[in-house]
């Protein structure tokens, strides 16, 4: 008899200690309920704070890296002496690859109409490094600019990148508005 | 308020692009074409699909659902071994182990202290699931649907018997980490759970340097350490651990009444499996309970000794911090504002921030940490002084069973069970 009363009081016990860690478990999911939304978070460059630091090449736990550079068109000047696509102290406004600032030859020179050139970045050459991205926006218009690509992110839990960027330039967006383009933006600006 | 972490980001975005920025990157007004060019479009592709992460939810929920009916009703090893290694290939391999249960704890903890951060429906069904079902029938999760623990289950080998006082003092360390872990994530430092998450290099076929070695050397060591992350590592085994110790359902090795065979005895690899009280042990009892109320009355005290010794190191722990970093940096070795490799320090001097702005935010973070670690050491005291008292907690038993907390539910000992039903 007393054996049985002692394994009820057991049971009891861990049947009480079991429901309180159901509220629990109930509070903490309702109190991250509240400020929950429906759709994912990604992770995305704002081209406004980055800095071209280049640590996108060499940090993402990818490799190449899931950042590649991007063209916002319409802010291009189309210029032939495009700071992005030449190194400064260049021989000669040619495609020559010692005249090209990428290090893996990633953009490519169009003439278009005099006096405009078109400047394409080859997403399958580019490795995210920013020196186009930093030559740009020192000589030009800073159309040339980094964006995390989503078909290749893996979206870890935490940006390794993100970790590590010196301006804190990659935030956290909603899957639904995942790019931060700046031609957008400055559009909105307007 | 769904709608603040969006506002925030706009705003943010507004701030940086007003006119003083846009003006002096349109140094070059854009052309007028007259040869008919039109603007290429840039391709922007999208993320993985809404609808793929709830069938990852969907599919979580349904690998627990079956493990728990295989481990609970069917008793077949051989389907959760299968089981296990599909959750294996799909939630490690295929999708790259992101997001995973145990770097979810993270995800919660942030957006529990951070209001602007916010988590996706996808990250609490991931956390909250494994947990409601551990509480329901053990650690089903462990079993077959957590690719960290499945990788670890299949390179088992020879496992060999950990002597049990080394098996429990390293069962604490994951509580040590789950709160650091906390303590991280809730300052906003660091995700260090997914930082040196030794298998997502694997996963991914692909990682830094020192974490491959570690996930290697995590394999090699399981070969004869069964499970050797789960067991004195993961710190969302110890949230599992804990919940499954007060299951409302468990795995049982006999499908009827033990025969005392002794054949389960060690097929467990983790040591997992207790033994039936010795009559030695029994007629102790009584005489233990008074150093029940001893050892409980030293709970308080152990608390406030872990607290002391946490929060001694708070500056030390607050130094992962990029802007505690940066200030300490800064203020102890003033010549490095000379450095221009480095990056972190040439940024920070080419911004808007002041040193005072960087110094108020290292101060107010550290003392975040100061609270933190009080809060994180007496909670590694708690956990210590209920474990003292676990051991002197004899329970009668007369059947071989396994220990609810430690057991992954692997199956392997039902399947050494010659009893039938």
């Amino acid at each position: 008899m007393e054996r049985k009363k002692t394994k009820s009081r057991r049971e009891f016990l861990v049947s009480s200690v079991r429901f309180g860690m159901v509220l629990a478990l109930g509070g903490v999911g309702g109190l991250a309920l509240k400020s929950a939304t429906k759709d994912q978070w990604v992770w995305q460059i704002d081209p406004f704070k980055c800095s071209w630091c280049g640590r996108c090449a060499t940090h993402c736990v990818l490799n190449p890296s899931a950042v590649k550079c991007v063209h916002a068109y319409e802010l291009c000047g189309y210029c032939d002496l495009c700071g992005g696509y030449l190194i400064p102290g260049h021989s000669d406004r040619s495609t020559a690859a010692e005249n090209q600032l990428c290090p893996t030859a990633a953009i490519e020179r169009k003439f278009i109409e005099e006096p405009y050139y078109e400047y394409k970045i080859n997403e399958d050459l580019c490795i995210g490094c920013a020196k186009c991205a930093e030559g740009c926006s020192a000589f030009g218009n800073g159309s040339l600019h980094l964006q995390i690509m989503h078909h290749i992110c893996v979206n870890c839990n935490e940006c390794a990148i993100a970790r590590v960027c010196p301006s804190d330039a990659i935030i956290r967006v909603r899957g639904s508005e995942p790019y931060l383009m700046k031609g957008d933006f400055t559009a909105d600006g307007e | 308020m769904k709608l603040i972490p969006l506002i925030t980001v706009i705003l943010l975005i507004y701030t940086a692009a007003l006119p003083e920025d846009v003006l002096a990157q349109q140094r070059f007004p854009a052309p007028e074409f007259e040869s008919g060019y039109e603007l290429p479009d840039v391709v922007t592709p999208e993320p993985r699909a809404l609808a793929n992460e709830y069938a990852d939810v969907f599919l979580l929920a349904s690998f627990l659902l079956f493990t728990s009916w295989l481990v609970i009703k069917k008793r077949s090893r051989k389907w959760i071994l299968w089981l296990s290694v599909f959750a294996l290939l799909y939630f490690g391999f295929i999708r790259n182990g992101c997001i995973c249960s145990v770097g979810s704890l993270q995800n919660m903890t942030l957006s529990l202290s951070d209001p602007v951060y916010a988590v996706s429906y996808t990250v609490i069904a991931f956390f909250m699931l494994p947990l409601i079902f551990s509480l329901a029938y053990g650690r089903v999760f462990c079993a077959s649907a957590c690719p960290l623990g499945v990788i670890q289950d299949l390179v088992i080998i020879r496992p060999a018997k950990v002597p049990l006082w080394v098996q429990k003092s390293l069962g604490m360390f994951p509580f040590v980490y789950l709160a650091l872990a906390i303590l991280y994530a809730a300052t906003g430092t660091d995700f260090i759970i997914c930082r040196y998450d030794p298998f997502v290099g694997i996963f991914r076929m692909g990682a830094e340097f020192h974490l491959v070695i570690l996930g290697i050397s995590f394999l090699l060591i399981g070969m004869f350490v069964g499970r050797p992350y789960c067991r004195f590592v993961c710190p969302y085994g110890a949230l599992l651990k804990v919940t499954s110790l007060f299951s409302k359902r468990h795995l049982s090795i006999t499908p009827a009444q033990c025969i005392k065979c002794r054949l389960c005895e060690d097929s467990c690899p983790f040591g997992a499996i207790e033994k039936p009280t010795p009559d030695k042990l029994v007629s102790k009892i009584k005489q233990r309970s008074g150093r029940f109320m001893l050892y409980a009355a030293v709970i308080p005290l152990l608390m406030l000794a872990f607290g002391l010794a946490f929060s001694s190191s708070h500056i030390f722990l607050a130094r992962a911090h990029p802007d505690v970093y940066l200030a300490h940096l800064l203020i102890n070795e003033p010549e490095v504002m000379q450095d221009t490799e480095n990056l972190d320090v040439q940024t920070f001097l080419g911004s808007d921030r002041t040193m005072e702005e960087l110094v108020d935010s290292a101060a107010s973070i550290q003392a975040t940490f100061r609270t933190g670690t009080w809060l994180a050491g007496a909670f590694i005291g708690l956990v210590a002084g209920l474990f003292i008292i676990s051991q002197y907690i004899v329970r009668r038993r007369t059947v071989f069973e396994p220990n609810r907390g430690d057991c992954y539910s692997c199956g392997r000992c039902m399947e050494y069970c010659p009893v039938e039903k």
